[in-house]
C-alpha cells in the first residue's frame, strides 16, 4: 500500500520541477530564502529550487536571503544573507573524478561540504577571497569575507 | 587600496569543521605568501589585513553564531543505494530488488531530486573493458527505474570501471561485492 502511494505520487513531485541537468550544468539549487538571485552573462535570474547553476554565474543574495547547491560532484556550497559568490570554473570526469572547481566568494558567508573533485586531487578545488585564498583538502568549512566595520 | 597598520581593514574568519563521516580533512588559508592550515576540528584562522593570517579557535556554538544562515541552507547530503550484479552480466542478483521501495522514499523526500546512476566492476578484464561494462550495468538500472516511473531527464549515468572497488583487491580477482551500481539520490 505505502509502496502504491509512493509509485503514485513521485511522478508528480518529479513533474514539478522545472530545469532539467545536462552534462553541461556545475550543479542545481536545492535551498533558497528571500532574496537570492543568479547573475548569468548579464542577466538576473531567480535562484529557485530546481536551478541549474553553471560555470561562470554569480549567486547573490540579499538582506534575508540564502541559497544552497549541489554540484554534480556531490559538493554541497552554501551561501548566506549579503553574500555574493561567483562559480570561476567547474569541470567534473564522472569516470575518473578529475577536473577542476573554482569558486569565489566576494563578500559574505559561505559553507562547503567539498565532493568527489577534492577527494581525487588535493589541487582541483579552490576557493578565493577578496584577502584569501584556500586550499582544499576534501573538509567540510566555513568563510566568512568582508570589510572591517568600525 | 590603502592599509593602515594596526587597523583592521578585513573582517575574514575561516574555520574547518568536524567532518560528519569522522574524519576531519584540512584546510590551508593563504593570504598574500602567509599562511596557516587548519587541520583540526574548529581550527580558525582570522584575516584583519591582506597579508596577516591569525591562527584562532573557534567552537560549535560560536560557528552557529557567524553562519547560522549559510549553515542552514546546506543542501541535504546524498545518499548512495548499492545494487548488485551476477559475473560478468548486467543482471541485478535477486536481492538487488528490494531496494528499490527504498530508493523511492528517498527520491521523494528530497526537493530538485536528482539520482545518479554509478556502475562499478570487479577487477577481472582491462580497465577499458570494465569501463563498458559498468556503463551498461549504469545504464541497465536506469531503463529499470525509468520502468519504474522515474522521468528519464532527472536520471544521469556514470561508469567508474574498476577504479573504486567496495573490497579492494589484486588484479584480476573475482569479486562479487565490487559488482554493484551506486545509485546515488541528491
Amino acid at each position: 500500500m505505502r509502496s502504491a502511494l509512493i509509485a503514485l505520487t513521485l511522478p508528480m513531485v518529479l513533474a514539478f520541477g522545472v530545469a532539467v541537468a545536462a552534462a553541461q550544468d556545475a550543479g542545481q539549487i536545492k535551498t533558497s530564502k528571500g532574496t537570492a538571485q543568479i547573475e548569468r552573462s548579464g542577466q538576473k535570474l531567480p535562484a529557485t529550487v530546481g536551478q541549474v547553476v553553471q560555470e561562470g554565474d554569480v549567486l547573490v543574495t540579499g538582506a534575508d536571503g540564502s541559497v544552497g547547491i549541489t554540484f554534480r560532484d556531490n559538493s554541497l556550497v552554501s551561501i548566506g544573507p549579503d553574500s555574493v559568490l561567483a562559480i570561476d570554473r567547474f569541470v567534473f570526469d564522472s569516470t575518473t573524478h578529475q577536473g577542476a572547481f573554482d569558486a569565489s566568494l566576494k563578500q559574505g558567508t559561505l559553507a562547503v561540504v567539498s565532493g568527489k573533485l577534492a577527494k581525487q586531487s588535493h589541487e582541483a578545488m579552490k576557493v578565493r577571497t577578496p584577502a584569501a585564498i584556500l586550499g582544499v583538502r576534501g573538509t567540510e568549512f566555513l568563510v566568512r569575507t568582508g570589510a572591517a566595520k568600525d | 587600496m590603502t592599509l593602515v597598520v594596526g587597523c583592521a581593514s578585513r573582517n575574514d574568519l575561516y574555520v574547518l569543521l568536524p567532518g560528519k563521516d569522522g574524519k576531519t580533512g584540512a584546510l590551508i588559508v593563504e593570504s598574500e605568501g602567509k599562511k596557516q592550515t587548519l587541520d583540526t576540528p574548529y581550527a580558525a584562522a582570522r584575516v584583519k589585513n591582506v597579508g596577516s593570517v591569525d591562527g584562532v579557535r573557534s567552537s560549535e556554538a560560536e560557528v552557529k553564531q557567524d553562519f547560522g544562515p549559510a549553515l542552514e541552507a546546506q543542501p541535504t547530503r546524498p545518499v548512495s543505494f548499492y545494487l548488485y550484479f551476477l559475473a560478468d552480466t548486467d543482471e541485478f542478483a535477486p536481492e538487488s530488488r528490494a531496494l528499490v521501495n527504498q530508493i523511492f522514499a528517498e527520491i521523494a523526500r528530497r526537493p530538485a531530486p536528482e539520482i545518479v546512476i554509478i556502475g562499478h566492476t570487479d577487477r577481472v578484464g582491462a580497465m577499458p573493458y570494465n569501463d563498458g561494462l559498468s556503463l551498461r550495468r549504469a545504464e541497465r538500472c536506469r531503463e529499470e527505474l525509468i520502468k519504474l516511473g522515474i522521468p528519464k531527464v532527472r536520471i544521469s549515468v556514470a561508469g567508474r570501471g574498476e577504479r573504486e572497488p567496495e573490497v579492494p583487491t589484486a588484479d584480476e580477482v573475482p569479486e562479487p561485492r565490487n559488482r554493484r551500481v551506486e545509485i546515488s539520490v541528491r
